[in-house]
């Protein structure tokens, strides 16, 4: 018995030693767990149990030249309701559908609903939502968040663009200066259970947002609204397509306004006019529907310049010195291109002319001859040199690229259409911007709209700057330029473009849009002013008048009219 | 063998004869452990409670009444001698196979395993019967077999009769852990009573053999789709983290309450793990939470305090009366020594997962009673010492 007792006692101790150990062996994994593994696995955790939820950064204003807003931030509420959270359905129900001016059981529905959140409605004003949250309604949650809002609803739509539903850009400068505007969202991070329920007494971390940085633009919202008017005005009694209308300054390229009628109204983008029946179309219809709403036709629509494009050919003969002031021609009223008779407007010939004359008169044997005499290489070397082969650089997106003869295609017959704005196409920005760097001394702006970002303290300005090809043509020929395009509006086609009391020079065109004979036609203007020191030029373009269709009847009315106000208006700015 | 047990009741006798033994320190160990474990189960359990019953105390209140029932059912125990049940060794054995079977038609499933049987309105599972019945069953048979022990048929004897059990308990409540406690329980007890050594470490360099070999079967296997729930399960131990949205979900995050609880913790109740992260996180995972709450000085704490739960056994079983006293206790040991060191080897990711309760702490009446009924029992050989033994 004792004998028997002490091997088991043994064992037993044994027993206990091996437990022992293998206790050790286990503490010893604790330790390696807790001590060596802790900070892998704490931060393992509290990635799991973090629940980030980012706040939106305000977008940056817009702002045009005179420091008005044209498109900034509203603060909306959206209202919903948390189902485990309410207390009082009935109030809830009472309250939401009387505020919100919905139907009752339309909310009861949503209150009702078992979901974690459920929203009621979205984009509700800030008063309204206000109103909601005095209430104190248990489960009722009154999130703020902030909406463009574009304060002059359809005036520069196609220019200013409109924001998505995270608040991005979708067209216009709202897109091309998306980094800018945009900002950083901020972020709160909170813990939560596994269910994704926030624990409250754990706190939440909060990194705030920065908001987006303020665009200071060259667009003048009293021109803009301005030539806007005008563009209806004419688009209405010309029963036109389409009217477009660019304001630029000359000297650096500033866009003071960029008008394509019909417009849209910016706080409702997705809206398309009441007559195309939205609702029966489908949605790929719908949405080409909208795409050519929003379409900017000043900068991604080309067409066939016409006799505006003379002022280009002008510049090239002078500045190829193929013609001067005195050279004198005579029209018959046709020229002979290798075996292709070419047609003057006048029928019965402009007779026995100067280049000024010939000018004033949109002679187009004239301007012929002078491209024939520069040659396809030259002419070619000129155009390119413009900047007229390359996009002009403006800071919108969809600017379309100019079209045009190869110069190896080019013979001519062709050189001859070219000569007087025919047989290729560019944009009307293009068009603008190449005028204006022949006029302004011969440099060769980028037209441009933002100015300027800055934060809306203004202490962090940072001004962009845009390119500039100097000397595309001489100080001499530029003068030149100058002085027979104002002798156009005194004293020839471009007289309804004359201002009392300033001194306006400006080109007319009437083009015939392809295919030729359809008796559709573009009527268009380019003018600036003062004609002696160019600081505004204005390119109206008048798609399909009906009735008179000629440019200086229809299109150089309208910019008159627009320098008639604004001329003023500038000079009173520059005293400023 | 009259003789023995002639001289063991006299030996008994004798005892009460002489000052009354009663081993506080072994009561005090367990009561400090049944609270702590009520303290930690309230902790873990309250956002469960209060997420499907309304009731953050749900689970600690159902606990607290079947600890305090089961309390009052270990003292009862305690004071019976325990010569009282060496004659129900055989009905144990036998009553246990039949529970099992019974399962099979009037089981019912929780969380996914039926291993549970209702008696009395009481839920049972009997694979925890089946514990009980084997110490009781082995200790009453290796005091018949005597010196038989010795010989290497009485050897495998005693490894054939935990056999038939294993095997249902494993089958039928498709429940490999309990089996593998059964049949170390037996292992155990057969080491105690039998004087070799060299069998025992035949057998268990064997063991490690087989489960290495089953280990390299597995890792080298080509595709897991053959491999069933065990061959995944053993891969999501080597790398829980490339298992994590399956076998490794619950061990990886068990892991992460572990090391998160750094050396003193975050602190009693704040767990963030046991916010519906960790699953069964009151039950078989309950340790975790307590390294996250209490860190590794608390966790620690717990093993000492179990530590000395198995020298108090020692103790006992060491100083009991007679041979059926001692090996009483050094099952009840083994029963209890082998749960806590898979559940903390489980936990800790040292072993596979496979599901096993911490003694004592994990919420369950069922795994409580059956455990302070044991205690009761190596209370009751404890008085069986006579003071002069000590």
């Amino acid at each position: 018995m004792v004998k028997h007792k002490t091997f088991i006692r043994k064992k037993i101790v044994t027993v206990f030693f091996v437990c022992f150990a293998i206790f050790l062996i286990l503490a010893g994994r604790l330790v390696y767990l807790m001590v060596f593994r802790s900070d892998y696995y704490s931060e393992q955790a509290k990635e799991l149990h973090e629940r980030e939820r980012s706040i939106k950064a305000a977008r940056g204003r817009i702002l045009d030249a005179g420091g008005t807003v044209i498109a900034d931030n509203k603060t909306v509420c959206t209202i919903s309701v948390i189902h485990n959270q309410v207390k009082d359905p009935d109030k809830i129900v009472e309250v939401l559908s009387r505020e919100l001016e919905l139907s009752e059981e339309y909310v009861r529905k949503r209150v009702e609903k078992y979901s974690s959140i459920e929203r009621i409605k979205s984009n509700v004003d800030k008063e309204t939502g206000d109103a909601i949250r005095a209430y104190k309604l248990e489960g009722v949650k009154v999130d703020e968040d902030y909406k463009r809002y574009y304060p002059y609803g359809e005036l520069a739509s196609k220019v200013l663009g409109f924001t998505g539903g995270d608040n991005q850009g979708i067209i216009g400068i709202e897109v091309k200066y998306e980094e800018y505007l945009r900002g950083t969202e901020g972020t709160i991070l909170t813990i939560t259970d596994a269910r994704g329920v926030e624990i409250s007494e754990a706190g939440e971390e909060r990194i705030e947002p920065i908001a987006g940085r303020d665009l200071y633009t060259s667009l003048d919202i009293n021109i803009q609204s301005y030539a806007t008017q005008l563009a209806k005005q004419v688009l209405e009694t010309k029963q036109a397509e389409r009217v477009s209308i660019v304001v630029m300054n000359p000297q650096n390229g500033e866009i003071m306004a960029m008008v394509d009628v019909p417009e849209f109204d910016l706080n409702n983008p997705y809206e398309l006019p009441e007559e195309m029946n939205a609702e029966e179309l489908s949605e790929e219809k719908r949405q080409e529907l909208l795409n050519a709403m929003w379409r900017n036709g000043c900068i991604s629509d080309t067409y066939e310049p016409g006799s505006t494009f003379k002022i280009i050919t002008a510049a090239a003969g002078l500045e190829g010195g193929v013609v001067t002031t005195e050279d004198r021609f005579n029209c018959p009223g046709y020229i002979m291109v290798e075996d292709r008779r070419i047609r003057c407007h006048k029928i019965a010939g402009h007779g026995s002319q100067n280049f000024i004359e010939a000018t004033m008169n949109s002679c187009n044997p004239v301007f012929i001859t002078v491209g024939l005499r520069l040659g396809v290489e030259n002419y070619y070397q000129y155009f390119t040199r413009f900047g007229l082969k390359e996009k002009t650089g403006v800071d919108l997106p969809g600017e379309a690229g100019t079209i045009m003869h190869k110069m190896e295609d080019m013979k001519a017959v062709e050189l001859a259409t070219v000569a007087f704005g025919q047989s290729f196409q560019i944009t009307p920005i293009q068009l603008a911007t190449t005028v204006s760097s022949i006029i302004n001394g011969g440099n060769r702006v980028t037209p441009h709209i933002g100015v300027a970002v800055s934060d809306r303290e203004q202490t962090n300005i940072e001004r962009f700057s845009y390119p500039v090809k100097e000397h595309i043509v001489s100080e001499e020929t530029s003068a030149t330029m100058r002085m027979i395009l104002e002798q156009v509006v005194e004293n020839g086609t471009g007289k309804n473009g004359y201002v009392e009391g300033a001194r306006v020079g400006g080109k007319t065109a009437t083009s015939q849009t392809l295919p030729r004979g359809s008796g559709r036609y573009i009527a268009s203007f380019i003018g600036f002013a003062p004609a002696d020191d160019p600081q505004v030029l204005a390119l109206a373009i008048i798609h399909n008048p009906q009735g008179v269709y000629y440019g200086g009847q229809v299109a150089a009315p309208v910019v008159r009219q627009l320098f008639e106000n604004i001329l003023p208006y500038l000079e009173k700015m520059d005293y400023n | 063998m009259a003789d023995r047990r002639s001289a063991n009741t006299t030996g008994r006798r004798g005892g009460r004869g002489h000052e009354a033994f009663f081993d506080y320190t072994l009561l005090f160990i367990v009561l400090f452990l049944l609270g702590f474990g009520l303290v930690m189960l309230y902790s873990t359990s309250s956002y469960d409670g209060s997420l499907q019953y309304g009731d953050p105390a749900f689970f600690l209140k159902r606990q607290l009444m079947s600890t305090i029932l089961v309390m009052i059912a270990m003292m009862v125990v305690a004071n019976i001698p325990y010569h009282f049940w060496e004659r129900f060794a055989a009905l144990g054995y036998i009553g246990s196979v039949v529970m099992i079977l019974l399962i099979i038609p009037f089981g019912y499933e929780a969380g996914g395993a039926k291993r549970w049987i209702r008696i009395a309105g009481i839920s049972i599972q009997p694979a925890e019967i089946a514990k009980l019945g084997m110490i009781l069953f082995l200790a009453s048979m290796i005091c018949r077999m005597g010196r038989k022990i010795r010989t290497g048929k009485g050897f495998l004897m005693v490894l054939a009769v935990p056999m038939p059990i294993c095997l249902l308990v494993w089958k039928v409540t498709e429940n490999m852990s309990s089996a593998i406690i059964i049949f170390g329980i037996a292992v155990l007890m057969l080491f105690v009573s039998c004087p070799d050594y060299k069998r025992f470490i035949l057998l268990g360099l064997a063991g490690i053999a087989v489960c290495a070999l089953a280990v390299f079967i597995i890792v080298s296997a080509d595709s897991t789709d053959s491999l069933g729930v065990r061959g995944t399960r053993i891969l999501a131990w080597l790398d829980p983290e490339a298992y994590a949205s399956g076998k490794g979900f619950q061990t990886l995050q068990a892991l992460y309450a572990i090391g998160s609880g750094g050396i003193l913790g975050k602190g009693l109740g704040q767990s963030m793990q046991k916010l519906g992260f960790l699953p069964e996180a009151q039950n078989d995972m309950i340790f975790s939470i307590i390294c996250e709450e209490l860190g590794l000085f608390g966790a620690i704490s717990i093993l000492i305090m179990f530590i000395l739960l198995i020298w108090r056994f020692m103790v006992i079983a060491n100083n009991a009366a007679d041979l059926f006293g001692a090996l009483l206790v050094v099952g009840v040991l083994g029963h209890i020594s082998i749960q806590v060191i898979l559940n903390v080897a489980v936990v800790t990711n040292t072993i596979p997962n496979t599901g096993i309760t911490l003694p004592f702490i994990s919420y369950g009446g069922s795994a409580v009673m059956f455990l302070l009924i044991e205690i009761g029992i190596v209370l009751s050989v404890g008085r069986g010492i006579r003071l002069k033994d000590l």
